[in-house]
């Protein structure tokens, strides 16, 4: 009888909780479906707030796929050899390359965006492509792609691995496609979309570093939420969420999946 | 066997190991393996024995100086990957996202084997190592006794010049390991390959070296036949680290060893105040007490089946080991007679205590 009190009671509390966080979600995807927000959802219902998003701001919806994408190419092409080399040297130079390459995650991202514009700035061509985005979200994201693929790396022991396919006549890059890219597969996904999501996410560098003509659907977004009906701003912010929850909830099997191997 | 009968010839020249960090791992060391020979290094952890073994694999470079030949070929700057060995590792390293038979025909697929040869080759393999039936198999459904099977119908796919094995045995049970220790041995015999076994275990020295190098901090204590560094260890280290001895120190008059139990003649020994000496356990005859040339009291008795093992004071300095038959009726307490026969005992060099 009192475990059940006590249970029913947890039960309660962590329904509060969780209602606490997904309301705000909740309201805030409702009103970018209603006509008129001020005078509630019995104004009706309507899809032209999202008609309207898609309209204006397309452009930086497919801007963020592209500098996502971009951003999950480099870091796979540049992390994953990163994160072996860094596993294989070990040592104190290797721990410490690691700390440098984890320090964004510790920076605020302002202040790495006015280090960006400090140093290459002044390179007008390349200050006003999305390349300069990229390079932001590069450095925001490598972590995250180095740091999920070292952790694999430590729990398969794969210099032992690589070893073993040395001694069988593996030259080093068949030795990295065979044997090392397959093992450290699962470090592999989690990061990549991990970097995915993050960079489509990205507010505080990008910020900073774009410009009218570079805006990314976060940029989008403040500039809805600034200056536009709250409703435009709701139904981006809808739009948003159906881009981003698939990747989340893949992101959660793909952890599950690992777990039970 | 289309497999036997190949090998490299290997011999390694003053090969020492410093590692970056100052710490020495081998002193230079020359050796020479000769073509199909199985040779064990043998040593307790720290000796060297794997740096060794890494050196002749490719994957560790010897200090400058060093060299390791094949067939009288300088090796010393090649890679593994073109060294021609197969190699068995402790942990096996076997590659998870492989089937077994993946695993077992990878070397010949680097080596561009066409596939009606590869199946072929692995089903001679799988047959030899005993292991049908696990082709289509992942390597996390296999047990470790299979694992290592896996492990080394993959080393010997390739038909290596030199086959290096780093405790293959360590990772398994006791039972399992002895026996796949015959196994092991039946094996290496067919194929009749160039054998480099590390090991710190003296039971699979015994039974799988022709030769055994006995290594101790770096560096090589003895190197001999099984029969040589058992019947006559070149020192005390050798002796205690193989099989079971007792390490006797007494003065010497005239080719007798002076005991507390009694004297005992020995075969070779010049007159000095404190000779060490080394005699087995299972030279040691239990007599009548009054008869035999030691007297000593029974301290304790093991009784282990095939034998008993007899501790007993007063005979010597400290007390003795002594395998008697397990028919002996012997109590303790009991005072009784030992015989030793003068070439069981082994005069060793004396060294300073550590």
């Amino acid at each position: 009888m009192r475990d059940r009190l006590i249970f029913t009671g947890q039960f309660i509390f962590t329904l509060l909780v969780a209602a606490f966080l997904v309301v705000p979600a909740g309201l805030s995807i409702s009103a970018g479906v209603t006509v008129n927000y001020f005078r509630g959802i019995q104004s009706g219902v309507t899809l032209q707030w999202v008609a309207q998003v898609w309209e204006l701001y397309a452009g930086t919806i497919l801007l963020s796929f592209v500098i996502a994408f971009a951003t999950l190419a480099v870091t796979l092409l540049a992390g994953v050899p990163a994160a072996y080399a860094l596993h294989a040297r070990g040592g104190r130079l290797a721990r410490i390359v690691e700390e440098i390459i984890t320090l964004p995650l510790a920076i605020p991202g302002l202040a790495i965006a006015l280090a960006l514009l400090l140093a290459y700035g002044s390179f007008g061509d390349f200050r006003r492509s999305w390349l300069f985005i990229l390079v932001g979200h590069v450095i925001f994201t490598m972590p995250f792609m180095v740091r999920s693929v070292m952790a694999v790396f430590a729990t398969v022991d794969i210099k032992t691995l690589d070893e073993g396919a040395a001694s069988l006549g593996a030259s080093p890059w068949r030795r990295f496609r065979d044997v090392i890219v397959p093992n450290a597969l699962p470090g592999i996904l989690a990061g990549a979309l991990m970097v995915v999501t993050l960079s489509l996410g990205e507010f505080n560098l990008t910020w900073m570093l774009h410009t009218p003509l570079t805006k990314t659907l976060p940029i989008g977004l403040a500039d809805s939420y600034a200056s536009m009906r709250l409703e435009v701003a709701s139904a981006y912010t809808l739009i948003f969420f159906v881009m981003i929850i698939p990747l989340l909830v893949a992101m959660q099997l793909l952890a599950d999946r690992d777990h039970k191997r | 066997m289309s497999t036997a009968g190949h090998g490299a010839a290997v011999r390694i020249e003053a090969c020492g190991k410093t590692f970056a960090d100052g710490t020495r791992a081998l002193d230079p060391a020359t050796l020479d393996i000769a073509r199909g020979e199985t040779l064990v290094l043998l040593g307790p952890s720290g000796c060297g024995k794997t740096t060794m073994l890494r050196i002749i694999a490719g994957l560790e470079l010897p200090d400058v100086g060093g060299k390791v030949l094949f067939d009288g070929k300088d090796m010393t700057s090649v890679p593994i990957e073109r060294r021609n060995v197969g190699m068995v590792f402790q942990s096996y390293a076997l590659f998870p996202n492989m089937t077994v038979a993946d695993n077992i025909a990878y070397g010949l697929k680097i080596r561009g084997v066409a596939r009606g040869e590869r199946a072929a080759r692995v089903a001679e393999l799988v047959a030899l190592t005993n292991i049908t039936g696990l082709e289509n198999r992942r390597i996390d459904q296999l047990s470790g006794g299979q694992r290592q099977r896996v492990a080394l119908a993959r080393a010997v796919a390739i038909r290596p010049g030199i086959l290096l094995l780093d405790e293959p045995l360590t990772a398994l049970d006791a039972a399992l390991r002895d026996r796949l220790r015959s196994e092991l041995n039946r094996l290496l015999r067919a194929l009749g390959i160039t054998t480099i076994y590390v090991t710190h275990d003296q039971a699979e020295a015994m039974e799988l070296g022709d030769r055994i190098v006995v290594m101790r901090k770096g560096a090589i204590a003895q190197i001999g036949t099984p029969r040589e560094v058992y019947f006559a260890p070149k020192d005390r280290f050798v002796a205690e680290f193989i099989g079971a001895a007792n390490i006797v120190e007494a003065p010497v008059e005239n080719g007798v060893l002076i005991l507390p139990g009694g004297r005992l003649p020995i075969e070779c020994g010049a007159t000095t105040a404190n000779a060490t000496v080394m005699i087995r356990p299972e030279t040691i005859r239990v007599t009548e007490a009054g008869e035999g040339i030691l007297s000593g009291i029974v301290d304790s008795v093991s009784f282990i089946g095939d034998r008993q093992r007899l501790v007993v004071s007063d005979a010597s300095s400290k007390p003795l080991n002594v395998d008697a038959p397990n028919t002996i009726q012997a109590r303790i307490g009991d005072r009784i007679g030992l015989s030793i026969a003068p070439d069981a005992v082994r005069l060793l060099p004396s060294e300073p205590r550590d």
